[in-house]
């Protein structure tokens, strides 16, 4: 990399770079399109499966779903990248501080989508929403919404399960963090915040905002792609090849007994061992799929891979640090509460 | 030249450390890098999202892993 990379310089969406743009999106969704032939040409006519075999089926599953899912993913990552670059922690702060409670709420689910954000910036994170005057549910919603409704969560789940799935994830996860961070507020729990964190000065001074190019936004979506897929394919593929395996050789309805519709329990005994369990969402999709597949209910499955993704033990750990038990015990069990009525609540619409 | 990196301890914040003192090595510049990952110290600084790079006080980014040319661009001044 050349230190002349760096110096500003305003970019504009240049006609040739707007065709280039298209051209290349043209060419993904060529590409796209020609995956599912190519598979079943590669295992039913260059390998010679037959398509009724197990094998076959299994096999031309897993030529097809890989790089769907791969380039699904690389391509909502970028857009998601280049979106990102327009919110900052900054600014969801700025937006969210002096928020009604409510319309706080709503809001502070929906930044969560698009804000950066990482787990190990929770705490940091809190307290620059707390002391800048974002009330104490609204931070919440926040809290709970960035972790657990993500780009890769949705690509996933699309890919995989299809986009009914995916939109159901959507708005029930948005739902869970905007009621579970409204009740947080009527509770009044500010007086369980670490007292330490109130006598922090707040900095309402932000940074001076720093010349962003085009180039930088479209630098920070390659970023994300080689960042973000890089680190997920492998949980991908591993995903995959698992619902590949139970797509071509596992009976249907295997898991219908315990963790079907008929086990009124399932819900919230799929919560209670998802809370202490701590897994991105490439790790946990993989899985929900393979569950659906041998019969779990999807309001029970659903439920397993929110609590999940919302909540784990590290999380609270960390979040000890500014919280006193009885905050985080309320925070855990509204959540928890929040993500078991969902489950039922597809269980009993579907 | 005073150089803090903030961040509580996570995998971003290491590699920002490792490129700010790759960076001063290349520059030679005399520097001191001190990794902060006390809460309260992060929270002083009115950064909240991490990692960030303090320079001699100054706030030179927040919330990612700066490139090496930036880095270098920092230490020039």
């Amino acid at each position: 990399m050349s230190s002349s990379e760096y110096t500003p310089h305003p970019v504009r969406l240049t006609l040739g770079r707007s065709l280039l743009a298209l051209l290349a999106l043209a060419l993904w969704f060529a590409v796209y399109l020609q995956l599912e032939p190519f598979s079943r040409l590669l295992s039913y006519d260059l390998l010679g499966l037959s398509p009724k075999s197990r094998s076959g089926a299994a096999l031309q599953f897993f030529l097809y779903d890989t790089p769907k899912v791969l380039m699904l993913l690389a391509l909502i990552v970028y857009g998601v990248g280049i979106i990102r670059s327009f919110f900052t922690p900054e600014k969801t702060r700025a937006i969210l501080a002096g928020k009604s409670e409510a319309v706080g709420n709503v809001l502070a689910a929906l930044l969560g989508i698009v804000t950066p954000f990482c787990s190990c910036s929770a705490v940091p994170l809190f307290i620059g929403f707390v002391t800048a005057g974002v009330p104490l549910g609204v931070t919440f919603s926040f809290l709970i919404s960035a972790p657990m409704v993500n780009e890769i969560a949705l690509v996933l789940l699309y890919g995989l399960l299809g986009w009914k799935v995916a939109a159901l994830y959507l708005g029930t996860g948005l739902m869970v963090a905007i009621v579970a961070g409204w009740v947080i507020g009527r509770l009044g729990m500010e007086q369980h915040i670490e007292s330490w964190v109130m006598e922090i000065r707040t900095s309402a001074e932000t940074e001076p905002e720093k010349l962003i190019t085009w180039e930088d936004r479209f630098r920070a979506g390659r970023e994300a792609v080689v960042e973000i897929v890089g680190k997920v394919w492998i949980y991908v593929i591993a995903g995959i090849a698992v619902g590949a395996g139970i797509h071509g050789y596992v009976p249907e309805g295997a898991l219908a007994a315990i963790m079907g519709k008929g086990a009124w329990w399932s819900v919230p005994v799929a919560v209670l061992i998802g809370v202490p369990m701590y897994s991105n969402a490439a790790g946990i999709v993989p899985v929900v799929h393979a569950l659906l597949e041998k019969g779990a209910a999807l309001g029970t499955v659903l439920a397993f891979m929110m609590s999940v993704i919302a909540l784990s033990l590290p999380e609270m750990v960390i979040l000890r640090k500014v919280l006193r038990p009885t905050l985080i015990a309320v925070f855990v069990g509204v959540v928890a509460s929040g993500i078991i009525l969902v489950g039922y609540l597809f269980n009993f619409i579907i | 030249m005073d150089i803090k990196v903030l961040g509580p301890g996570c995998a971003k914040c290491s590699e920002a450390e490792k490129i700010m003192a790759a960076a001063v090595k290349e520059a030679g510049a005399e520097a001191t890098i001190e990794k902060i990952s006390d809460f309260q110290q992060i929270a002083k600084h009115g950064v909240f999202s991490t990692p960030a790079v303090v320079i001699d006080g100054q706030i030179k980014c927040v919330g990612k892993v700066p490139s090496k040319a930036e880095a270098l661009a920092w230490l020039k001044k």
